[in-house]
């Protein structure tokens, strides 16, 4: 139930969305709770996305471990 | 994109685990996401963790398992009763007190399985001759779908039965019944990514528990538990964000401006529990109209006042208080298995006796 995968917006119709989740796998899944942008990921839980990511806050997240672990 | 692997890198992990062993505290911290006991024990994090003096135990963190008999027991009712039931595939096998869905389904009731509450609601506008009622299950992650729905002015032969559910309040049933011994909690990460931080700091201030909202890559476990372990080297009892590529500090503004608008805090029974103040998100008056316990009122009075017993010798009621584990239950892997499950805790993806099963299958 929690569980959440990232995709990549590939196309925007309305409050759905056709999203790239890798290996041909392409879902639509609804966007009315976040600002979908096309070339952006995506959150998906339960056929909708629950938050965009940015490649640079998953960076942000590693470097933030290795601050930690200094 | 997110630089999976390094979230699953070995050398990485191994340093985390030698700096929480280096600290040698002692401590039992409870999570309440089946998806984090999945990485736990997938991974074989939990053996790592027992060496270094810590223990992990999963909560009341399962939708499925928490649902209670009686909520099941409607659903039958009323797919009994001719109306189509749409819900998630993991709530069909969930035991009321004798039947479960799909056993309902294997009798000839119309039973159905989604993958998003929209499914349902396209059933509803293709089936204008049937009744549709989705039993909507799950916590602040999924709330805000059901909400976006119902906003919508979904078809009129849609409706819900409502078994929606808040994690913190939970949490502080568990501190306030003490019987676990819990010394931190690892938050639920995409609960968290929908209500953000702020929900969580009354139990950190109120019972001086650590608290960090973690991710579910081994490596987001891992950091999660020694960044627990540290609070309490350090004497300290916060809520920090170890998954901050998915959890903003305020959440998701938009989905809970949309629970908010559908839904108020009320009180609700969870499996294994009392009943618990302001833990479910029961609708407000003006959605009554979808709620399938007041437009089936007549229908389902007959359980009202039904005491559910629970299935002989099943122990998932201590499970999801955390008091046991898989192992300690006797028909653990015996009498109760994935392809017969007895309890909820077996029955689910997300059950920790499920998830026991699957990896370890020690009987």
């Amino acid at each position: 139930m929690c569980l959440a995968i990232p995709g990549k917006i590939i196309e925007i119709e309305g409050d759905k969305a056709k999203i790239d989740f890798g290996e041909g796998s392409i879902y639509k899944a609804n966007v009315s709770l976040v600002d979908a942008e096309v070339g952006k990921w995506a959150l998906v839980h339960a056929g909708y996305a629950i938050r965009i990511m940015e490649e640079k806050e998953a960076k942000e997240t590693l470097s933030l471990f290795d601050e930690l672990l200094q | 994109m997110l630089d999976k692997f390094r979230f699953r890198d070995r050398e990485y992990a191994e340093k985390i685990s030698e700096r929480i062993k280096s600290m040698q505290v002692n401590a039992r911290f409870m999570h309440v996401c089946g998806t984090h006991q999945d990485t736990l024990v997938k991974y074989g994090l939990d053996e790592i963790f027992s060496r270094a003096g810590i223990e992990i135990r999963q909560g009341p963190g399962c939708p499925v398992c928490v649902t209670t008999p009686l909520e099941i027991e409607e659903g039958i009712s009323l797919a009994k009763k001719g109306k189509t039931i749409a819900t998630y595939g993991d709530l069909l096998k969930v035991p009321g007190e004798k039947d479960s869905l799909l056993k309902a389904k294997a009798r000839g009731c119309d039973v159905r399985v989604v993958y998003s509450i929209d499914d349902s609601v396209d059933i509803a506008a293709k089936n204008k001759d049937k009744e549709i009622v989705f039993m909507a299950i799950g916590f602040e992650t999924t709330a805000p779908s059901t909400a976006n729905v119902l906003l919508k002015s979904p078809p009129e032969n849609f409706s819900i039965l409502n078994c929606h559910r808040r994690i913190p309040p939970a949490l502080k049933a568990l501190m306030d019944m003490g019987e676990a011994k819990i010394d931190g909690f690892i938050e639920p990460g995409h609960v968290s990514t929908i209500i953000g931080v702020k929900p969580y700091k009354f139990l950190s201030e109120q019972y001086k528990i650590p608290q960090v909202i973690a991710g579910f890559e081994p490596i987001d476990l891992l950091m999660g538990v020694y960044m627990l372990v540290k609070q309490l080297k350090e004497g300290r009892a916060e809520v920090e964000n170890e998954y901050k590529r998915a959890v903003d500090p305020q959440g998701n503004e938009k989905a809970l401006e949309k629970i908010d608008e559908v839904f108020k805090p009320d009180a609700i029974e969870w499996r294994g529990f009392p009943i618990i103040p302001d833990s479910h998100l029961s609708l407000k008056p003006a959605f009554e109209s979808k709620d399938a316990s007041v437009r089936y009122e007549d229908e389902l009075s007959e359980l009202k006042h039904k005491e559910f017993k629970e299935q002989r010798g099943c122990r998932c009621n201590e499970m999801l208080r955390g008091l046991i584990t898989p192992q300690e239950c006797p028909l653990f892997g015996k009498k109760c298995t994935p392809m017969n499950p007895v309890g909820p805790c077996m029955v689910s993806f997300e059950g920790a006796c499920q998830i026991e099963y699957k990896w370890k299958r020690k009987v």
